[in-house]
């Protein structure tokens, strides 16, 4: 699939997965491919710091909106923003939007805004996702790129709109519900991308979440982001001590064993990740995306444009029919 | 008092204390970790028990046992100590909670059937923090009682970013049930209160008109069932902050050695500190093995120079763990730093998940 289209106009695509999966790395990969193909992005988070503006070379600081990669170059890469949007301030600019400034500023200097989240659970949730509708529709830019909440709020988060329907069964609040619970509904628009690791633990939760979202939001799930797979050499097959002497190069003393060791590890580990994967693919009947491990432990604009790169590839490999519509 | 001294190592604390707190942010390992902490206890010949909140389950997985209740249950193994396991169950802690300190069974009954009751325990934040807190003072508190007679408790807590959030859980809770609002809100409207109840009643009909009227309702028939409990939850909130700031309790902070997970565990140190609870101890989770001493780049351009043979592709890889080892090492100084004199344990990446007791013991080689 051309990535140009996967990144088709006034997309929403939703990255969620637990803590410690690299939600935020495939958030920042997912908006620098969409540039590199010439899609604007607008990633939109929802919890307050993150790593995402170093990833991109910017120092960390706290941001509404923010320009991280400037589009229009010769390079024809387009423009990737971010802002954050907090539930808090949802909740008062939608307050303010219903001619209710009054009042949100009372509820918040009453303390009374924690009574009415209580109240009606996933109001902040709602909120956020309203906003960000808001965003799509106004084409803020190309693609739409959420890093959803962590944990296991992600299918609290999306569920928040069927939740709230009930609970609140006229009013303003189920009006934005509705249009929220249709956005998520469009296959076409909206799209899921799930993050896990190659390992025992998340891929069990991933695939649970997977089915939770299906069956509770009826949201449409796209492929899969595997982060974190370790790359293959040929040569580490090879015992050092033979691959030495074919190459007529003398090791130092203890350096056969560390190069052994070493590449022992890694091959040890690829099978692990590579058994993780297939049962990921039994379990789960989504195409992957495959995310390197980077052994720099920090991402910067280099390691960004390096997943990105992986990304790409990854999109380009896609089935049409089996990430859009009624595919799913 | 026992300040740390930087010679009280994570050993010493299980063998110790009698109360440990793990924390730090999500997918760290703190279950696991957790987990091991109370094995270890057991295996030193104490009587441990481990409560988990994470709702993924895997600390049941890591025991081999298939569910948790919201009581601990023994773990059969082979140690002199015992070991019990327990998954936090927040509902049911906060009904038994709102039955401790109801006046009769009819206040109690109308509380738990009250819907935004039953939103407490799924949407206001800090709820779950707080039962952790309530679990392990019940569990603590047994020893009294007899119900219960653990020499250590160790409880894992919620993914907070903010630590403070966690310390003032309890508090918050119970500033959100004694809520000037709803005074306002349920106060008779007659007397010298009636002009301030009118403008009060104005601000509560705009919100109804926002989320509806029989949400707001259900918000106020809480608070009215609620009433008279508020000094029996604060009372205990405040006995739950001392037993966290007890010395017998210590805090250890689990974190994986990534830079941003790193980043956030040095925030959440900061945060402790500015509450007054020191980190005793740091767990760093899955640190990339080194195998060769000498410089990542050194053997990178020795990879290079064999380009397009075995013997390079080994050396790339060797290069790949230096560098990815030596950056793990930078960023876990700053940390280490942060929360000195608590000792710093590394745990290392693995060969493979852990999904039993055997899994859990190889871990605790590591957290001597």
């Amino acid at each position: 699939m051309k990535p140009t289209e996967y990144f088709a106009a006034s997309r929403l695509l939703i990255v969620a997965g637990k803590g410690g999966v690299g939600k935020t790395v495939v958030t920042a990969a997912l908006a620098r491919a969409a540039a590199m193909a010439g899609r604007s992005s607008l990633i939109v988070e929802v919890e307050g710091k993150s790593g995402l503006p170093r990833m991109f070379g910017h120092p960390e600081l706290g941001y509404d909106e923010l320009v991280l990669h400037k589009g229009g170059g010769t390079d024809g890469h387009a423009e990737v923003t971010a802002r954050t949007i907090t539930p808090d301030a949802a909740l008062i600019e939608y307050l303010e939007d219903h001619g209710l400034s009054r009042i949100s500023k009372r509820l918040v200097s009453s303390g009374a805004l924690d009574i009415v989240a209580t109240a009606a659970p996933g109001i902040r949730d709602i909120l956020v996702l309203g906003k960000v509708k808001q965003l799509q529709r106004s084409a803020a830019a190309d693609v739409i790129i959420l890093d959803a909440p962590a944990a296991g709020h992600a299918i609290t988060f999306l569920r928040s709109a069927r939740g709230l329907m009930d609970a609140v069964k006229v009013g303003p609040i189920n009006t934005q519900a509705k249009d929220v619970l249709e956005l998520l509904e469009d296959h076409d628009a909206c799209q899921v991308l799930l993050v896990t690791l190659p390992e025992e633990t998340p891929v069990n939760e991933l695939v649970e979440t997977a089915f939770s979202l299906e069956d509770q939001v009826g949201v449409g799930l796209g492929p899969v982001v595997v982060n974190g797979l370790y790359e293959d050499y040929p040569g580490l097959g090879e015992p050092a001590a033979k691959a030495a002497e074919d190459a007529d190069v003398s090791l130092l003393a203890g350096e056969a064993e560390a190069l052994d060791e070493a590449a022992e590890f890694r091959r040890h580990r690829i099978a692990l990740q590579a058994d993780q994967v297939d049962r990921l693919s039994e379990q789960l009947p989504l195409p992957q995306l495959t995310m390197p491990f980077l052994f720099q432990s920090e991402i910067g604009p280099d390691e960004l444009d390096r997943l990105a790169r992986a990304m790409l590839v990854g999109i380009e490999a896609l089935d049409v029919d089996l990430t859009l519509g009624e595919g799913s | 008092m026992s300040g740390p001294t930087g010679d009280e190592t994570l050993e010493t604390l299980v063998r110790e204390r009698e109360i440990i707190v793990c924390c730090g942010s999500g997918g760290v390992g703190k279950t696991t970790t957790a987990a091991v902490i109370a094995l270890q206890a057991a295996e030193a010949g104490r009587k441990a028990v481990v409560v988990t909140i994470d709702p993924a389950k895997r600390l049941a997985d890591a025991l081999g046992l298939d569910g948790l209740t919201n009581e601990p249950s023994r773990i059969d193994g082979d140690f002199p100590g015992e070991l019990s396991a327990m998954m936090l169950d927040t509902k049911s802690t906060f009904d038994d909670l709102v039955g401790a300190h109801a006046s009769d069974d009819e206040q109690r009954r109308r509380i738990l059937d009250n819907s935004f009751y039953r939103n407490i325990s799924g949407a206001l934040s800090g709820t779950q923090e707080y039962m952790a807190m309530e679990k392990l003072y019940e569990l603590h508190d047994g020893r009294n009682s007899g119900k219960h007679d653990f020499d250590l408790i160790v409880i894992d807590t919620p993914p907070t970013r903010n630590a403070l959030d966690f310390l003032e859980a309890p508090s918050r809770l119970t500033r959100f049930l004694d809520h000037r609002l709803y005074k306002i809100m349920t106060a008779p409207n007659r007397g010298v209160l009636k002009a301030v109840n009118m403008a009060a009643q104005t601000f509560v009909r705009s919100i109804a008109k926002v989320v509806g009227a029989d949400v707001i309702d259900d918000a106020i028939a809480f608070f009215q069932a609620f009433d008279g409990m508020e000094q029996g939850f604060k009372d205990r909130a405040t006995k739950v902050e001392e037993l966290l700031r007890a010395d017998d309790t210590a805090f250890v902070l689990v974190a994986s050695p990534r830079r941003d997970t790193m980043d956030e565990a040095t925030f959440f140190a900061e945060k402790l500190a500015e509450g007054g609870i020191p980190v005793r101890s740091l767990v760093i989770n899955r640190m990339h093995p080194n195998f060769a001493d000498g410089l990542a780049e050194a053997t990178r351009e020795r990879a290079n120079s064999l380009d397009g043979q075995a013997i390079g592709d080994l050396y790339r890889n060797l290069a790949d763990f230096q560098l990815v080892s030596s950056r793990e090492e930078d960023h876990l100084a700053e940390l280490a730093e942060t929360v000195a004199p608590a000792p710093v344990v590394r745990v290392p990446f693995l060969r493979s998940d852990v999904h039993d007791l055997d899994g859990l013991r190889e871990i605790e080689t590591y957290l001597r």
